[in-house]
């Protein structure tokens, strides 16, 4: 008894434990989706996030002297300030063994004693330009290295000279300078500046060598021709091709190639009313130099950039950003690798935009109207703000700005382009250049090549299964059907290699016949059906009508090789012996190889399984007392079908259209091989297209894990599950009724 | 006819017609593929045209036809030939003639009209190579060690480098392969004991001592393999190309010499066989576009395999669990929507979830943890062939459970109440009754989940597949099963070959063949599948009654 109630526990303990091991099994498939789900969701959160702008540290230094300019390292553990006496202070931001936060760690006299800094100029963030009251430059770098001496990190800072520890002349008589800016690469250095005796000056430092290991430089002096008593702002670009030059409300733009001409002059249309009319009060380059920003007194900043129109090239206002409602703007600082720009206006009120995207990143008050100087970290994720009395340290959450829901799914107007668009263009090789990311494009294709692919699949698809599951023997329909259905099994790599390496070249050569077949199969299919119905009835017997699809394949066979004989007399005597200049030249279409018609053939093949399928399913289980009734009373077989058979299986059939189109959607392989991956807006059959998911096939290797550009690939994959998902569940619902409603039949 | 109309007959026809297109396609396709790749391996007619061109110089032309079009001859006018424009159109062929060394493309067009004569010289001989691809000419002179010898000596000459080959590779590939694998293992574990902090002197010597003996093993084996390579390349051949030129090729870049010609039908039977036979067990040369796929077919099969020790239990018990555990209520159709989802959800959305999930999230973790010695390059962190087989899993999850659950909805009810009549428990039914009955539903649910993951690039692209693995993922160094390694794939060989590739032209027989051995791999399975299946229902219908 004992034994026996043992065993049975044991056998009780198992029953139980295997049930929820399965229990737990079955869950799993939903944990499974679920987790797909959120993961995608997870990664794709971040670019809809908005900026934060957070207080990070602030110390109470007070600088004997007015602070000129700010920065930080890398890390952001040593700030500096340099003053307008010429001094570099180096601050400690984080405690360490040697220094406590807040301390002075190193300071050095930039110019001699007695001297005063005129101005100073921010080359990209790393480095400044020195101006004293003389007209003599000098270019400092202030440089931190890391050293780990002592087992722990130290930032030892110093100050480098990359054209050499000198002060230079910058005008050729030595005349003092009012403003001047500057921009170097490694050959050439050029400075920019209006002389207190009212002259526009250029001078040229050329590298004998390269300026990144040798100083020496040979100087070339020139003179703009300008007029003017006063200049507010002057900007080189950083690739040394145009300076901007402001005074008041009218921005002149030079060229500075051989010959310094005007090339354009920036009137920019103010809202003007008599009593008060407002003002430019500032100006800024944007990240890579070819747009500018102008802010006025309205609280408005505009952004500009040169555009090709009818007139030639000219400068545009792009888009306007309100800033503040009163107050005017008096700085604009910009980013050195992004668009961001942040704005400041007299009381402090700062706000953080995008251009790009138009976003309107983040707003607050970041001092009292009182700073005296302002930097963003190095990379772009903090901010440094010099007042009076305190340095104040802000960290910045902004890691996706260039992402909005509008520039994702709205027109946008690109740097350089004429008219904003929809482009898609994530990547390219040089730094500056501003990432287009419009799915626009993308998701188009995606719809176009799903749409080409059910115009051909559907028709075939369909009338095969009615055929198959209507009219067919048993018999044939158990060999035709798994027939059928062994094209689903066929991996569409090599559905795709084919249509790209065999289909394609010949729809080039033979295109004509290609629409030939469109008249010459159905022809065929009517005159077999004729000749067969014209048939003597004992040849009937001997063939009978249920063998039509077989008694079909030599008519179809033959009306395909006639089309493709046929092609190039047609293409001679219509199109003018080359149907692909004719479409290129006369009817001005472009035209490429790899284009919707072959992907649309290739991606049907692939389709008319899965809708051949699950419509047959649909129509062979409609019950067989509904059809034998409508029979009884006296409908034909053709009117049977048309008028009980399909109307009950409508449903279904519906659902295995949606099932094909959510396998159109998301195919990869197909149309990454099938097409040229070109990612434009054109509904031409003759023209490629570029998907969501082969877009993802093709990039996502590529792209840099967290960037944008990765975190917008899981949103195009994304958005293929969540499209897929709804076709699915509602084919899959509809399904379902559709079972019920028969059972209840 | 107004008749015939209304009896919509011809409506009928027309729908008869939807089937005969998809049965047209499918055989279709199915023929293109194989008489394109049977074509690759069935040794060719070495043909040598004499060609007289426009200015009436001639040429000789050896080389295999590979294609034939008929082009207008209207297009040809601007070439100033001198042509019989009366003629509407031109055929042309495309022949390969190899010898890589002498011009830089291995494919030309020739004219038919210009051709003069055209013959099947029988001393005409293919010469396939290591590199350089193949060389057609005619044989000048054999050279062994210095001295000239005669034709017989030649298969005796291929044979005996085939075998220096086999060695050399045995020697690079598996010892010294194992060498350099313990040396890096024990650099690493060096590593770790840094990392740790507990590297002794000690240890720090016995891992210098054993770096230094097996440097000494390396010298060794490095000796041996220098020996070998000065005995490979002692004789040569002297040919006559096709304008004349003598070419000397050494017998160690020499794979075959064939006087295709010559060869009587049965002896091309034999020829066919054998390179499908190294087609198969060959590694690729020439950047994927010549030789065997014997990686690729090696990595499909392994990762499939894990995939199948993933997927199955899996599979399996979520489909117990939806036909016989789960009652009928909200949880039960959340699971079926589910499992219909997994199966519409493009593939490539796996993979972008299996390289952030499981290559970048799981994999990062795992080599934080155990593998920080070889940091920063990572182990797990970055796609291999684990992930690949974990992502296909879920991918072909649904394939499973369906399947299974069709098999089990077949198994009478009776069966299930007679087993618990009896007093066995619900588990036990399952384990000795359901399971066992069921199991050719499951096996038919595996092999299609196979054949779909077997044919599954897209995924693979991102989690996993490369164009050339160095190392196979199994091999004689511990563990034997390197799940890190990434791993080749006959549908991205596919890919990668057919797209990829700088020779797009030469490799296009290859692609076919590839495709013709994936298709056969993927029809065979499923018919066994689809056989499994009908057998099946035959048997439970049987048993019904």
């Amino acid at each position: 008894m004992a034994i026996a109630s043992k065993s049975g526990n044991y056998r009780k303990v198992k029953n139980s434990l295997a049930k929820w091991v399965i229990t737990l099994g079955g869950i799993s498939v939903l944990f499974t989706l679920v987790l797909i789900f959120m993961y995608l969701l997870y990664v794709i959160k971040p670019i809809f996030e908005s900026a934060k702008v957070e207080a990070h540290a602030q110390f109470a230094i007070t600088e004997p002297q007015k602070v000129l300019s700010t920065g930080v390292d890398e890390l952001q553990e040593v700030a500096y300030s340099i003053t307008q006496q010429g001094t570099i202070n180096f601050y400690q931001l984080v405690d360490s063994s040697r220094y406590k936060a807040g301390a002075k760690i190193h300071s050095q006299q930039l110019v001699a004693d007695g001297e005063k800094l005129v101005q100073l100029v921010n080359v990209g963030q790393e480095q400044k330009l020195l101006l004293d009251s003389a007209g003599n430059v000098q270019l400092i770098a202030p440089n931190f290295t890391s050293n780990f001496d002592s087992g722990e990190r130290v930032i030892i800072p110093s100050v480098r000279y990359p054209l050499g520890e000198a002060f230079l002349p910058v005008e050729e008589n030595n005349v003092a300078l009012k403003k001047l800016s500057f921009a170097m690469d490694d050959e050439k250095a050029i400075f920019v500046g209006f002389t207190q005796d009212n002259r526009l000056i250029k001078t040229s430092f050329i590298a004998e060598d390269d300026f990144s290991y040798d100083t020496e430089f040979e100087a070339e002096y020139e003179e703009i021709d300008y007029s003017a008593k006063y200049v507010d702002d002057i900007l080189v670009t950083p690739d040394l091709a145009m300076v901007f030059i402001r005074e008041a409300d009218q921005v002149a733009v030079y060229s500075l190639d051989e010959e310094s001409e005007l090339k354009a002059t920036i009137i920019p249309q103010l809202a003007q009313n008599k009593s008060s009319p407002n003002h430019i009060t500032s100006m800024a380059l944007l990240s890579g130099g070819s747009s500018i920003l102008l802010g006025d007194d309205n609280g408005q900043v505009s952004q500009w950039f040169e555009v090709a129109s009818k007139e030639g090239r000219e400068f545009k206002n792009i888009r306007q950003f309100k800033v503040s409602d009163k107050e005017p703007i008096t700085a604009i600082y910009t980013e050195q690798f992004r668009k961001s720009f942040y704005t400041e206006t007299p009381s402090g009120e700062m706000g953080m935009f995008y251009t790009t995207s138009e976003a309107d990143l983040w707003r607050g008050q970041l001092h009292q109207g009182n700073a005296r100087a302002f930097a963003i970290a190095p990379r772009a994720d903090g901010l440094v703000i010099f007042s009076e009395q305190e340095l104040s340290i802000f960290s910045v959450e902004n890691e996706h700005p260039e992402v909005t829901w509008q520039a994702l799914w709205q027109e946008v107007w690109y740097e350089g382009y004429p008219e904003p668009e929809f482009i898609w263009q994530s990547t390219s090789g040089s730094d500056d250049f501003e990432a287009k990311f419009s799915l626009v494009p993308i998701s188009f294709g995606t719809i176009k090549a799903a749409m080409y692919a059910m115009m051909f699949a559907v028709p075939i698809a369909l009338t095969a299964a009615i055929y198959t599951a209507y009219f067919m023997t048993p018999g044939l329909r158990r060999k035709v059907k798994p027939t059928i259905e062994l094209m689903e099994a066929l991996p569409t790599v090599i559905l795709g290699f084919l249509a790209g390496l065999w289909l394609a070249p010949i729809i080039e050569i033979y295109l004509p016949a290609i629409f030939l077949l469109l008249i010459f199969i159905p022809t065929s299919v009517f005159i077999t059906a004729f000749a067969w119905h014209k048939l003597p009835r004992a040849y009937k017997t001997l063939i009978p009508e249920t063998w039509a699809p077989i008694i079909l394949i030599p008519a179809i066979l033959l009306a395909g090789i006639s089309a493709f004989a046929l092609s190039p007399v047609l293409e001679l005597y219509a199109f003018g012996g080359d149907i692909r200049q004719f479409i290129t030249n006369d009817l001005d279409i472009s035209f490429d190889q790899r284009n919707a018609l072959v992907v649309g053939i290739a991606m049907g093949f692939a389709v008319i399984p899965t809708i051949f399928s699950m419509a047959e399913d649909a129509i062979f289980s409609v019950p067989k007392h509904l059809t034998s009734g409508s029979l009884a009373l006296g409908a034909t077989q053709w009117q049977t079908l048309v008028k009980v058979v399909l109307l009950t299986a409508s449903p279904g059939i519906f659902s295995a259209v949606m099932m094909g189109l959510g396998r159109a959607v998301g195919e990869t392989m197909i149309v990454l091989m099938a097409t040229g991956n070109t990612p434009i807006l054109d509904w031409s059959i003759f023209q490629g297209m570029r998907t969501l998911a082969a877009n993802i096939a093709v990039e996502m290797p590529e792209s840099e894990v967290g960037s944008s550009h990765y975190r917008i690939l899981f949103l195009a994959a994304f958005v293929l599950f969540v499209f897929t998902f709804v076709f699915n569940t509602l084919a899959e619902f509809i399904r379902q009724r559709l079972r019920e409603k028969y059972s209840s039949l | 006819m107004n008749n015939w109309f209304k009896s919509g007959s011809p409506w009928v026809w027309l729908s008869a017609g939807g089937v005969s297109i998809s049965l047209i396609s499918v055989i279709g396709l199915l023929w293109l593929i194989a008489s394109r790749g049977l074509s690759y391996f069935w040794p060719a007619d070495i043909y040598q045209f004499e060609m007289t061109d426009e200015q009436g110089i001639n040429t000789t032309v050896i080389g295999e036809i590979y294609d034939r079009e008929n082009i207008p001859t209207s297009q040809l006018v601007h070439l100033n030939l001198d042509l019989d424009t009366s003629v509407e159109s031109i055929e042309r062929l495309l022949i390969k003639t190899g010898n890589r060394e002498l011009v830089s493309l291995d494919f030309r067009w020739i004219l038919v009209p210009q051709i003069s004569q055209q013959s099947l010289p029988e001393d005409l001989v293919l010469i396939e190579r290591r590199t350089n691809g193949n060389f057609y000419g005619y044989i000048e002179n054999i050279i062994l060690d210095g001295r000239t010898v005669g034709l017989e000596k030649m298969p005796e000459l291929v044979e005996r480098v085939s075998e220096f080959q086999a060695e050399m590779e045995e020697l690079q590939k598996v010892d010294i392969g194992a060498i350099n694998y313990q040396i890096e293992r024990t650099r690493l574990k060096e590593r770790k004991h840094k990392l740790d902090e507990t590297l002794t002197p000690e240890l720090q010597l016995e891992f210098k001592n054993t770096v230094a003996s097996l440097r000494a093993d390396y010298e060794v084996l490095e000796h041996a393999l220098m020996g070998l390579r000065e005995k490979i390349s002692r004789d040569q051949i002297v040919m006559r190309a096709m304008d004349g030129q003598k070419v000397t090729i050494n017998f160690e870049n020499i794979l075959k010499i064939n006087f295709n010609n010559q060869l009587t039908l049965f002896g091309k039977i034999k020829l066919f066989f054998s390179q499908i036979g190294s087609f198969i067990s060959d590694d690729p040369r020439e950047a994927n576009t010549e030789g065997g796929v014997f990686p690729a077919i090696f990595g499909t099969v392994l990762m499939v395999l894990l995939m199948t020790v993933i997927v199955s239990p899996l599979g399996v018990v979520a489909a117990i669990y939806l036909h016989e555990y789960a009652g009928n209520n909200a949880l039960t159709k959340l699971l079926r929507i589910a499992v219909i989802n997994l199966a519409g959800v493009p593939s490539i959305v796996y993979g972008v979830f299996g390289l952030g999930f499981f290559v970048y999230m799981v994999g990062g973790s795992l080599d934080q943890l155990f593998y920080a010695e070889t940091l920063p390059s990572p182990t797990f962190g970055t796609p291999g062939v684990m992930w690949s087989a974990i992502t296909l899993a879920i991918l072909t999850l649904p394939v499973v459970i369906v399947s299974t659950e069709e098999g089990l909805s077949r198994i009478p009810s009776a069966m299930r109440h007679g087993s618990l009549a009896l007093g066995a428990t619900k588990a036990e039914t399952l384990w000795r009754i359901i399971l066992p009955i069921a199991s050719p539903a499951i096996m038919t649910g595996i092999i299609l989940a196979i054949a779909r993951a077997a044919g599954e690039v897209a995924p693979l692209m991102l989690v996993g597949v490369v164009k050339m693995a160095p190392n196979l993922p199994l091999d004689g160094n511990f563990p034997f099963l390197h799940l890190d390694r990434k791993f080749m794939h006959l549908g991205f060989h596919i890919y990668d070959v057919g797209f990829q590739s700088p020779n797009v032209e030469a490799a296009r027989p290859l692609v076919y063949a590839t495709a013709l051995l994936l298709v056969s791999i993927i029809v065979a399975l499923n018919m066994t599948a689809v056989s499994i299946r009908n057998r099946l229902r035959e048997k439970y219908r049987m048993l019904e009654h």
